[in-house]
């Protein structure tokens, strides 16, 4: 059984495509990140799984219930792009008193579990301050909270690191990483970094409809060509010049130029290998870096959604 | 919807919306009856008028401040039901914590009914505050009423503010924005304001039970307007079940 399945799932505003029969499959207990720029469907996706919105055709299923159920709310947990709250609440009564006895915790249990999770988001000493008066990194941190404090079995994720400072984002991404195995993470971003640094799977979504869906580390290894980045110290009209000359040749994906720095992307690594350093050399420029990088998952997506 | 209910009390306390509604509601409940009785002696006391004008003035009875007491409180509490309400559900929706609640297990009905029932918990406390405003003035300077007698008319004033309350819910449900909703709502209170001018029709709408409280605290003989009643109650159970209805089909 997946924990989220969905197939066919269409929904439009207007003229607007949001989503155009989109196709998915989540492991149970995977960290995935659902990729995709600005406008792709993504927070859609997120709304009609959650039963905040509905498909106009197609079928989504969470841990094997059928979206539209109210039970399915009882199974996930939802932080939204940008929490909202009752401003004249503290963290700790929103959680407490709000959220917890939603989910048919005990008194003893919310409290306890309140506890846990406003370490986790590291607002135990702010817990009595309305949230009115909270940053957007605070009541993002807090959105992870009150995401949490069910157990859910799936926890969908959108943008959830997005107005945090590098301290807490590196402390909420850490916190995602561990919950793998423990349930399902459905995480919707346009940071290409938090998704090769957190999530096993990756799924890109491109003008409603699922482009790819695979393994981060097979999807790195099937679509990302090979880098060399080549740093000179010539006159940058040469450097210029070299990188143009490279466009035809049989080696080379494309060649782009930023400032002295020519960065390659490579057709066949194995011959690049050999052939480069001596194409290098024949620009008769002094070489300060020759270097080849590791694919990123940046370079797979441009590549995909065709927007490098 | 126990959990739900609880938090909009508390909103409605920690917005000091309750302490508004209380505070304006006592004052105009206890003022009647103040107002009548010295309202002559006011007029009286500008000077310059002559003695016939003042002969006109009748003797302020505990049938006026009565009156009085009616007129203000379905004045002014209307215009707070109209204007409390009206971001109830609106505004939910436009800041996200609609979204937040309703991604939880929580019922689009248990959500309208929390906040109806916490509404007519502010109105009632503002009502039981201006009815014992009003009782004590009314016996001070004219003469005690019957409590039970009194407490009904109270009774069916409030049940005449939930009329308007439900449709202020109702609107917000609709609209889009909180000034749409209190626009449509104010447009609700007129549809229900012309007809209860019309004689005929007015002695089955909401009006009518306001009227009838006022004689039965007086003890005055008249004819029942239970289908006044009726059609109150029903006014109210239509315009719920419009909003969940609305809110059913609704994307947050």
């Amino acid at each position: 059984m997946h924990a989220i399945r969905i197939e066919g799932l269409r929904k439009t505003f207007g003229r607007v495509v949001a989503l155009d029969g989109l196709d998915l499959e989540v492991e149970v207990g995977s960290v995935f990140g659902f990729l995709g720029p600005n406008g792709a469907g993504k927070t859609t996706t997120l709304r009609i799984l959650t039963g905040l919105a509905r498909a106009d055709a197609g079928r989504a299923w969470v841990t094997g219930l059928e979206v539209g159920r109210a039970d399915i709310r009882q199974r996930i947990g939802y932080q939204p792009e940008v929490p909202a709250y009752y401003g004249w609440m503290t963290p700790r009564e929103f959680l407490v008193d709000l959220v917890a006895p939603l989910f048919g915790l005990s008194p003893a249990e919310a409290r306890a579990r309140a506890d846990e999770m406003l370490a986790l988001a590291d607002l135990s000493n702010v817990a009595k301050r309305r949230i009115a008066g909270f940053s957007r990194g605070m009541r993002q941190r807090l959105g992870l909270a009150q995401a949490l404090m069910n157990h859910p079995q799936v926890l969908l994720l959108d943008e959830p690191v997005s107005g945090l400072d590098p301290a807490g984002r590196h402390g909420i991404l850490e916190f995602i990483e561990r919950l793998r195995g423990q349930m399902t993470v459905f995480m919707c971003t346009h940071i290409l970094a938090d998704v090769e640094r957190v999530c096993d799977s990756v799924g890109i979504i491109h003008q409603g409809k699922l482009v790819v869906q695979d393994r981060r580390d097979e999807l790195l290894a099937r679509y990302a060509q090979p880098v060399v980045e080549v740093e000179f110290d010539a006159p940058l009209a040469e450097v210029g010049a070299w990188a143009q000359g490279l466009q035809g040749n049989p080696l080379v994906g494309g060649a782009s130029v930023e400032g002295r720095v020519v960065r390659l992307a490579v057709r066949d690594a194995e011959a690049a290998r050999v052939a480069l350093p001596g194409l290098v050399a024949a620009a008769g420029l002094v070489v300060q870096r020759y270097q080849w990088s590791r694919p990123s998952l940046e370079d797979v997506f441009l590549r995909l959604v065709g927007v490098a | 919807m126990i959990t739900l209910l609880r938090k909009e009390i508390r909103a409605q306390w920690r917005t000091h919306r309750v302490l508004i509604v209380a505070a304006l509601l006592l004052l105009f409940g206890l003022t009647s009856p103040l107002l009548v009785r010295y309202l002559p002696d006011i007029i009286n006391s500008l000077g310059g008028l002559p003695p016939e004008f003042a002969e006109l003035i009748p003797p302020p009875s505990v049938g006026d401040a009565i009156a009085q007491y009616i007129k203000n409180l379905t004045q002014f509490g209307i215009v707070l039901a109209l204007l409390v309400p009206m971001g109830a559900v609106v505004r939910e929706k436009e800041r996200g914590t609609a979204a937040m609640l309703l991604s939880k297990p929580v019922s689009r009905a248990s959500f309208l009914l929390a906040k109806f029932a916490a509404l007519a918990l502010t109105f009632l406390t503002g009502l039981v505050l201006a009815g014992l405003g009003g009782y004590y003035y009314s016996g001070v300077l004219f003469e005690w009423l019957d409590l039970g007698r009194f407490s009904l008319l109270n009774g069916l004033l409030w049940l005449y503010f939930l009329v308007y309350v439900a449709l202020t819910l109702l609107a917000s449900t609709l609209a889009r924005s909180q000034v749409a909703a209190g626009g449509m709502a104010f447009v609700l209170y007129l549809l229900l304001l012309v007809p209860e001018s019309i004689p005929p029709l007015g002695n089955y709408l909401p009006g009518a039970v306001v009227m009838w409280g006022g004689r039965l605290a007086l003890g005055q003989a008249g004819d029942p307007a239970w289908v006044a009643l009726g059609v109150s109650l029903g006014l109210i159970a239509a315009a719920l079940l419009g909003a969940w209805g609305i809110l059913r089909g609704q994307e947050i």
